[in-house]
């Protein structure tokens, strides 16, 4: 589990997040959605010890964030970042590589080949493996990016919106892989997403988001209504429902 | 090409060079003379033999203190020698001529190390300033505030007129290496081999202090271990030959656009590429105006130029 508890956070002098308290249960999906600028990228890079914590504490398992040893975390939670800095010259196979440093430090055994290929193929990179990144596509730059957070192989995984730049069989594929990780393997997964309909497609749990404070938390057919979108994103935007499942029209 | 026939090929070129070297100069020597002659033997140990490593030891792991300072900077047109680093270790030998004369050469060396990082450290958190999206804005800082702090060293050797050391550090070459005076190098040496031991911690920092850290390293410590790599090399090639701009600059670029920057497969190429395009500057500059020399940079600066410029209208980007 993570526990987030009375987490705030200011860019300087303006404050960002908001006395934040939330747990995220072990196993499942949960998504993160919200508006523009509501924290969520904040929220995660602090989870995931990226920013260093102004005040409260968050605990993943066991290991409380800021305190334990980084190479500890590393071997328990992975990220991808919103945005990665701009690579330096790399191939594929080379990228999904370093997603097994905080195993191997330097020096991969046969066991971190193994887990690279795998990633490399459950991503369906094999072609591309041995490309250099800047001479991909943005949406298979994308692909590679999340094949190294899914090397590194934690029992959590924190994405801020994965499925940019990802088409829609990309997209769906990912987010069958999460779901399977997360029932098969028992990972706990944290997504942020704008996608509603991707959200309550496939999320456990579902939380909002909105201006630094958690709004609501709950099943996405709990959670996503006409109030919450005109709450929560300020738009008028009507939801069915098919078999069950809330589906927002756009 | 790949990565290991590349590897194969510079170190033929690299042993070839050694045995031209160690035969070029302004005393005749042919290989058949070392039977024969006593003297050529002596010649061969006392100065052909030191020049040749001194040159192929400065070249190779100048190119890797660059690519280490490409990583850690994330920027591809910074080197040691041109942002600060080198003139920073001119300035701690200065201090240390001028302060405990009689100090061992070791410790003139360590304060050189200290003054060299001390400076590589300000640089950096200069540039850490400066809006990512200009990247060219890095190395003309480095190119002033390197030039800031030549010229107080200048300055300061003025002041105690000590000008003519100025020169020994400023200007690289390697015509008056002999035996007895060039033995510090092979601490760079030691030095750029150990880092190879890190080669995968330089270019995780490489990526980014994000992916670093969400990747477990502790990446303000391997950046500070980066640069001290980086100062003691520096520091001891200013001190022994003097400072060699261009080959921490063009050879970790050529490495880079051709096998990519995942240090622990390419910086033994680096190392390799380093040596071997150094030492035929250093021959062509023996050979080019016998029995007079150029200094090493100066032809480095041209040969590396022209290589620099033909790798960037030509050829495949990054094969494998
Ligand atoms: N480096 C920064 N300096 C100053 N303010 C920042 C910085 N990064 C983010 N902010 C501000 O913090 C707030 C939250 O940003 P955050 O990136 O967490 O939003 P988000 O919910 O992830 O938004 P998005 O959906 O657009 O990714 C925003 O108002 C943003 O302007
Ligand atoms: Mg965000």
């Amino acid at each position: 589990m993570i526990r987030i508890e009375n987490v705030s956070f200011a860019h300087g002098a303006a404050p960002v997040l908001h006395d934040i308290s939330l747990d995220i249960p072990r196993g499942g999906i949960t998504a993160l959605v919200g508006a523009n600028g509501a924290g969520k990228s904040t929220l995660l890079s602090l989870i995931a010890r990226l920013a260093p914590l102004q005040g409260g504490r968050i605990v993943v398992d066991d290991l409380e964030v800021g305190a334990c040893r980084s190479d500890e975390l590393a071997r328990k939670l992975a990220i991808l970042p919103q945005t990665a800095d701009a690579a330096p010259r790399l191939t594929v196979r080379e990228l999904v590589g370093f997603g097994r440093y905080p195993y191997h430090k330097g020096r991969p055994g046969r066991d971190d080949h193994a887990k690279v290929e795998a990633a490399i193929a459950a991503f369906e990179l094999g072609a591309l493996a041995d490309r250099p990144l800047d001479t991909l596509s943005g949406g298979q730059r994308q692909r590679a990016q999340v094949a190294m957070t899914y090397a590194q192989d934690t029992d959590y995984v924190l994405l801020d919106e994965p499925l940019n730049n990802l088409d829609i069989a990309g997209s769906r594929a990912l987010m069958q892989l999460l779901q399977h990780l997360a029932r098969e393997h028992g990972r706990t997964i944290v997504v942020v997403l704008h996608d509603l309909n991707y959200a309550s497609a496939y999320a456990d749990h579902l939380v909002t988001m909105r201006a630094g404070r958690i709004a609501e938390a709950g099943h996405p057919t709990e959670v996503v209504t006409a109030d919450m979108l005109r709450d929560t994103f300020g738009t008028e935007a009507g939801v069915h429902h098919v078999n069950g499942a809330p589906v927002v029209l756009v | 090409m790949t990565r290991q026939t590349a590897g194969v090929l510079w170190l033929t070129g690299l042993l070839a060079l050694a045995a031209v070297s160690l035969f070029v100069g302004v005393i005749d020597m042919a290989p058949g003379d070392l039977f024969a002659d006593p003297e050529a033997l002596r010649l061969l140990a006392l100065s052909r033999f030191p020049r040749t490593a001194a040159v192929l030891i400065t070249g190779a792991s100048l190119a890797v203190a660059g690519t280490i300072m490409q990583m850690l900077v994330r920027n591809r047109f910074v080197e040691p020698m041109t942002a600060g680093t080198g003139q920073g270790a001119a300035l701690g030998i200065l201090i240390a001529v001028i302060v405990t004369p009689a100090a061992p050469l070791m410790a003139k060396m360590a304060l050189a190390s200290a003054t060299a990082l001390a400076s590589t450290l300000g640089f950096l958190a200069m540039v850490r300033r400066l809006p990512p999206t200009q990247p060219l804005l890095v190395p003309l800082v480095g190119l002033v505030y390197g030039g800031i702090i030549g010229a107080g060293v200048t300055f300061v050797a003025y002041q105690y007129d000590l000008l003519q050391y100025i020169d020994i550090w400023m200007t690289g070459e390697f015509s008056g290496v002999l035996k007895g005076r060039y033995e510090l190098l092979w601490i760079a040496a030691l030095v750029a081999v150990l880092t190879y031991f890190a080669a995968d911690q330089f270019a995780i920092a490489g990526l980014g202090r994000t992916a670093s850290v969400s990747l477990g390293l502790n990446y303000g410590q391997v950046v500070l271990i980066g640069l001290v790599a980086i100062s003691i090399v520096t520091a001891l090639t200013v001190v022994t030959v003097g400072m060699i701009p261009f080959v921490g600059l063009v050879v970790p670029n050529i490495v880079s656009r051709r096998f990519g920057d995942n240090l622990r497969a390419t910086l033994p190429l680096t190392a390799l590429m380093g040596g071997a395009l150094t030492l035929a500057s250093d021959i062509l500059g023996r050979l080019l105006r016998y029995p007079f020399e150029i200094p090493v940079g100066t032809v480095f600066g041209v040969l590396g130029a022209l290589v620099f410029l033909w790798l960037l209208y030509s050829g495949p980007r990054h094969a494998k």
